[in-house]
């Protein structure tokens, strides 16, 4: 790690403030993908502005949306009654993502801030089509991922907290890289009365992506026969050690046909 | 009576795990030396390039620099280079190509991970950020990292001195009458395979800790070292010259070494001779990405086998071919892997009566390759075993008959194969009888039935297979290329009151030796458990010993501690005769009692000590006061354990995920001292056996870049990888060592990753397949699955 000058401000606009007056100055919230890459030297900040004390942990439910402070943990969400009563999908995905220390530590706002393109809440986010609250703003899912590691976010803004609609059924299915255990094909599936969106993380080169053909099949007819004639094209899917582009094309089929059946 | 309860066959607790698992170990990297700096490398980021200068100058600004070394401080000084410890010669009798391995890198660097540059600092962040500071200029070479490719005319050369980049090409056996029998064979089949590369993953890191005194002149060296002598030796000897008396090695609590911490490592030498220079301690402590690029890997062979057999499925003769990667450098005990501890164990526990092979070690720019958990006897035993498989394909035979049909017979020991060994015991009916019942073998066309309805593919496999380890005779090993000798060394000490020190030259780094050793001990000596203390790692401390590995600690130095035994109680006798007025061939010794036979007339173990050391009444003209003896144990064999393990795995079809479901074990290790450990030695042996047939893989590219340089791409098994391990054991006993006890620190890796891969091909044998590389992940199964449905869509 470098040296750097560590803040930890209690309220959202010095914190805001702290990180706009200085573009080297980077949010700290759980610190799992943050503190590794400080410790591996990948990069060097000047200011580090710790997130803890703002304020912006806790859960709300209503009968049609589920928000997530930016700084609640993924085990929390996981442990959530309400969670699970509302979309119990979305708790089921917290349980899954890395180990106890990870999701006793790691955030959703920390998450969908880094937009891994392994993570897993980028699909609940985008197949739900929920919206992100910022210290300035709301960006629709759809607006928000940009690519692998980027969103709509500028430089200084804050998630404070996370949207989701509650879905008629839902469903998230990961493949696990076995190394890492990071999705290597991760399937969210969510049913609306307006229509069926699926939202694929793990798999593509630019980050989550939506399913089109899938979500058109599954809109007429939310059945795993639905989907069975349709392949999903390899041309930008990742290929790596762990899985040939090919590979994640078909384990997207099948990754997808087990949450509509489990939804 | 609580001797019996607490002795050979008890399942003591261990001692050491309160003190491990509650964090009060002391590891290397917990230790702290006053006045002490810490040193980081700079290691080459090319797989192969010259050097073409290094500049220094801002490095050496930096805040908290110390002092900062290059190779050229080391040839000032006339260090040389890390030692290998075995010499093998190549078929045409000429010795292995053996390049220099620098300290530091000289005028090219040869792999990822090659040490350039040692910067010390005041701490580890002023030196990691001098590190960075550093400029060298490199030219790159040209690289090659898979064996096939490095034998390739025209390929990158990774040593001036070494043709083709091959070290040797040795070979074993009677290829004539190898040659003659193939040619009279009614059947032939032939397996090509590949053992994959590993990376060991101890726990704890490597670390050192280099120090002098100015004083004395004495250097110390703490290391996380299975086996502080030989580091004392090689690197006092061979690269830094200090001669023993001089030289302290402490390998003190070491977090796990699987073999990867048997080697010296140019660190060690780094570290101590740095801190004679600049006369401060100088600590150096591994990050897992260094150790993943630093530690010896294991494995990496590619081979092909051949088994000539007669009508009746009789085996005439094997041929084998291997290609072994030594990486860049020869690591301390490399070259014994493909040959001594590989090639001489072609009988497997078959009684095939002609054999011939031979092995290429081949240099490529990777990081060096030695031995890992089994050495050189995983590698035969998977390709014994999976040719077994292949065979029984091939050919129809039934796979249990097959084997049944060849094996050496239970009445057949001592065996001698064909190739060098000489099995002194076994039973390898008994075992594959007791496995084929525990895992209930004949049962499973029912289990596969019901997991097809489950639309699982479900398969079952074996291995059966014979080790060697117990390492080993010294005459054998010498005649053989080995430059160190392979006895162990115990020394007893009986204090006043008759509690005892044992001091060991083997060295316990997760295998519960602590206990293991009090038990045998208290046994042989009657007394209780909790008054045996053993001591081990230290130089200072201990005589001398060769350390662990091969599974040699119990069938070596716990019988160079019965040898010592023996010798307290002749003394012991004598002062109890002297005591009891009785002559020495009276006095028997039993159950911590020197009785005059055929009396009540006795003097205890604690009475005897008493008077040794407190000697008014005493024999003083004929004996030593005190109690105190020390042995060396040449062993006059390997030991030859032995076993069947079953596999059980399901896979989903869908996925190409494996699920090991049923793991068996039964295994013949000699007599058992504490059957909890050995359990658990054996679980952890077939964890590390089901990771390398499903999981772990060390990949290069073709550039020689580690891909899977982290566990974010090396998959290190998890709990939720294995199954429940069900471990069961048939004994026969070792004939040449006092305990017959044989090992069992490696079978588990030895005997587990065949099984595991012909439980996946015999889950798989709809699809056409004859045979599946290691490891089986869910890419390359659901690759077979679906090149086979495209064939039938075709079809
Ligand atoms: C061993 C391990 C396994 C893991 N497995 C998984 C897995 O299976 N699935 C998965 O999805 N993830 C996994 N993760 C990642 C984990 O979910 C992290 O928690 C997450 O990626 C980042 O969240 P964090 O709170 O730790 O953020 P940090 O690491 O603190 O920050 C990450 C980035 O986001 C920025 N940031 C943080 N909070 C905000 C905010 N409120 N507004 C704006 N920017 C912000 C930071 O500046 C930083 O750039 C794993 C991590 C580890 C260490």
């Amino acid at each position: 790690m470098y040296d750097f000058a560590y803040e930890k401000p209690t309220a959202l606009a010095a914190a805001v403030s702290a990180l706009t007056t200085d573009d080297e100055a980077k949010a700290l919230a759980g610190g799992q993908t943050f503190i590794p890459v400080l410790k591996q030297r990948l990069n060097k900040p000047t200011k580090v502005v710790d997130l803890s004390s703002l304020g912006l942990s806790g859960i709300t439910v209503t009968p049609s949306t589920v928000t997530i402070g930016a700084m609640t943990t993924h085990g929390d969400v996981a442990n959530s009654v309400d969670v699970q009563k509302a979309i119990p999908a979305l708790a089921n995905l917290a349980s899954m993502i890395g180990d106890w220390q990870v999701r006793h530590r790691g955030t959703i706002g920390g998450s969908l801030a880094n937009n891994d393109p392994s993570a897993c809440y980028p699909s609940a986010l985008l197949a739900l089509g929920g919206t992100v609250t910022t210290d300035r703003r709301t960006i629709a899912a759809d607006d928000y991922f940009q690519g692998m590691f980027t969103t709509a976010l500028e430089p200084g803004e804050i998630i404070t907290s996370v949207t989701f609609p509650v879905p008629e059924r839902a469903a998230y299915q990961k493949f696990r890289n076995p190394a890492s255990r990071y999705a290597m094909v991760g399937v969210f599936v969510a049913k609306f009365a307006s229509g069926v969106r699926v939202a694929i993380t793990g798999a593509a080169q630019g980050g989550v992506f939506r399913h089109a053909a899938f979500e058109a099949a599954l809109s007429a007819n939310f059945l795993v026969d639905a989907i069975a004639g349709i392949t999903t094209p390899a041309d930008d899917l990742n290929s790596d050690i762990h899985a040939s582009a090919a590979y994640r094309a078909h384990l997207i089929g099948v990754m997808t046909k087990r949450a509509i059946a489990a939804a | 009576m609580n001797v019996i309860n607490e002795g050979i066959g008890a399942s003591m607790r261990r001692k050491e795990d309160l003190r491990f698992i509650s964090g009060r170990g002391h590891y290397t990297d917990d230790m702290n030396r006053p006045g002490q700096s810490h040193c980081v490398l700079k290691r080459s980021d090319r797989p192969h390039a010259i050097i073409r200068s290094i500049d220094l100058t801002a490095a050496r600004a930096a805040p908290g620099v110390v002092a900062i070394f290059t190779h050229a401080d080391l040839d000032a000084d006339g260090v040389g280079g890390v030692p290998c410890g075995w010499q093998i010669h190549s078929k045409d009798g000429s010795p292995m190509v053996e390049p220099g391995h620098p300290v530091l890198a000289t005028g090219r660097v040869r792999h990822v991970g090659d040490p350039v540059v040692a910067v010390i600092a005041e701490t580890k962040a002023q030196a990691k950020n001098a590190a960075e500071l550093v400029v060298i200029d490199y030219e790159d070479l040209p690289a090659v990292a898979h064996l096939n490719d490095a034998v390739k005319p025209g390929a990158a050369q990774v040593h001036e001195g070494a043709a083709g980049n091959i070290c040797f090409d040795w070979h074993i056996g009677d290829k004539a009458l190898v040659d003659a029998a193939f040619a009279r064979a009614a059947k032939v089949v032939k397996l090509d395979l590949t053992n994959n590369r590993l990376v060991p993953n101890a726990m704890e890191p490597r670390a050192a800790i280099g120090d002098f005194d100015a004083m004395s002149g004495d250097f110390t060296l703490i290391t996380t070292s299975q086996n502080p002598h030989v580091i004392r030796l090689l690197m006092g000897a061979f690269v830094l010259h200090i001669p023993e008396h001089r030289l302290r090695v402490i390998a003190p609590h070491v977090g796990g070494g699987f073999g990867s911490k048997i080697y010296h490592y140019a660190e060690e030498a780094i570290v101590t001779w740095a801190a004679g220079k600049i006369k401060r301690p100088v600590k150096w402590t591994a990050d897992r990405s260094e150790a993943f690029m630093s530690d010896a890997h294991g494995r990496d062979h590619v081979s092909t086998a051949e088994m000539a057999l007669d009508e009746h499925g009789n085996f005439l003769a094997l041929r084998t071919s291997t290609l072994a990667n030594m990486g860049a450098y020869l690591s301390t005990f490399a070259p014994a892997v493909p040959t001594y501890l590989s090639g001489t164990l072609l009988a497997g526990v078959y009684k095939t009566p002609a054999i011939y092979g031979e092995v290429k070690a081949v240099f490529t720019n990777t990081v060096p390759v030695d031995a890992y958990r089994g050495a050189g006897r995983p590698e035969t035993t998977f390709l014994l075993e999976r040719l077994m498989d292949v065979i029984a394909h091939d050919t129809g035979h039934d796979r249990v008959a097959l084997r049944r049909q060849n094996f050496i017979p239970s009445d057949a020991f001592p065996y001698q194969t064909p190739v060098a060994l000489q099995y002194d015991s076994g039973d390898y009916t008994a075992t594959l009888n007791a496995a084929l019942k525990a895992s209930d073998w004949d049962g499973f066309p029912a289990r596969r039935a019901e997991a097809a309805k489950r639309g699982k593919l479900r398969g079952i496999g074996m291995s059966t297979y014979v080790e060697a380890c117990g390492i080993a005779p010294s005459k054998l090993v010498g005649a053989l290329g080995a430059r160190a000798a392979l006895y162990e060394v115990a020394q007893i000490r009986v204090h006043p009151t008759g509690s005892v020190t044992v001091f060991t030259g083997t060295h316990s780094h997760g295998q519960g030796h602590e206990t293991v050793f009090a038990q045998l001990v208290a046994e042989q000596l009657g007394i209780p458990f909790a008054n045996v203390d053993v001591v081990h790692g230290d130089t200072a401390k201990i005589p001398f010993g060769m350390g662990t590995y091969g599974s040699r600690s119990l069938a070596v130095g716990g019988t160079a501690m019965v040898k010592a035994m023996d010798k307290i109680i002749a003394k012991g006798k004598k002062i109890a005769a002297h005591l009891l007025e009785a002559s020495v061939e009276d006095i028997e010794f039993a159950g911590g009692n020197f009785t005059v036979a055929g009396t009540d007339r006795a003097k205890s173990f604690g009475e005897i000590a008493l008077t040794a050391y407190v000697p008014h009444n005493y024999p003083i003209e004929e004996i030593e006061p005190g109690l105190e003896e020390t042995a060396f144990y040449d062993p006059a064999n390997f030991t030859y354990p032995g076993g069947c393990h079953i596999c059980e795995v399901e896979i989903d079809a869908d996925t190409g995920v494996t699920s090991v479901i049923n793991f068996t074990a039964v295994d013949d290790v000699g007599r058992v001292i504490n059957p909890m450990i050995v359990e658990g030695q054996i679980q952890g042996g077939v964890a590390q056996g089901i990771g390398q047939a499903l999981l772990e893989n060390a990949v290069y590219d073709e550039a020689g870049q580690l891909v899977s340089g982290s566990f974010m791409d090396y998959t290190m098994p998890r709990a939720d990888d294995l199954p429940n391990i069900s471990v069961g054991t048939e004994t026969t006993l070792c004939t040449h060592n006092a305990l017959g006890v044989k090992g069992c620190g490696e079978v588990g890796a030895i005997g587990s990753p065949p099984a595991v891969i012909n439980a996946v091909v015999d889950a798989l044998k709809d699809y056409g397949v004859r045979h599946l590389d290691m490891p089986a992940t869910p890419q390359k199964i659901w690759a077979i699955i679906n090149a086979a449905g495209v064939k039938l869509a075709a079809d």
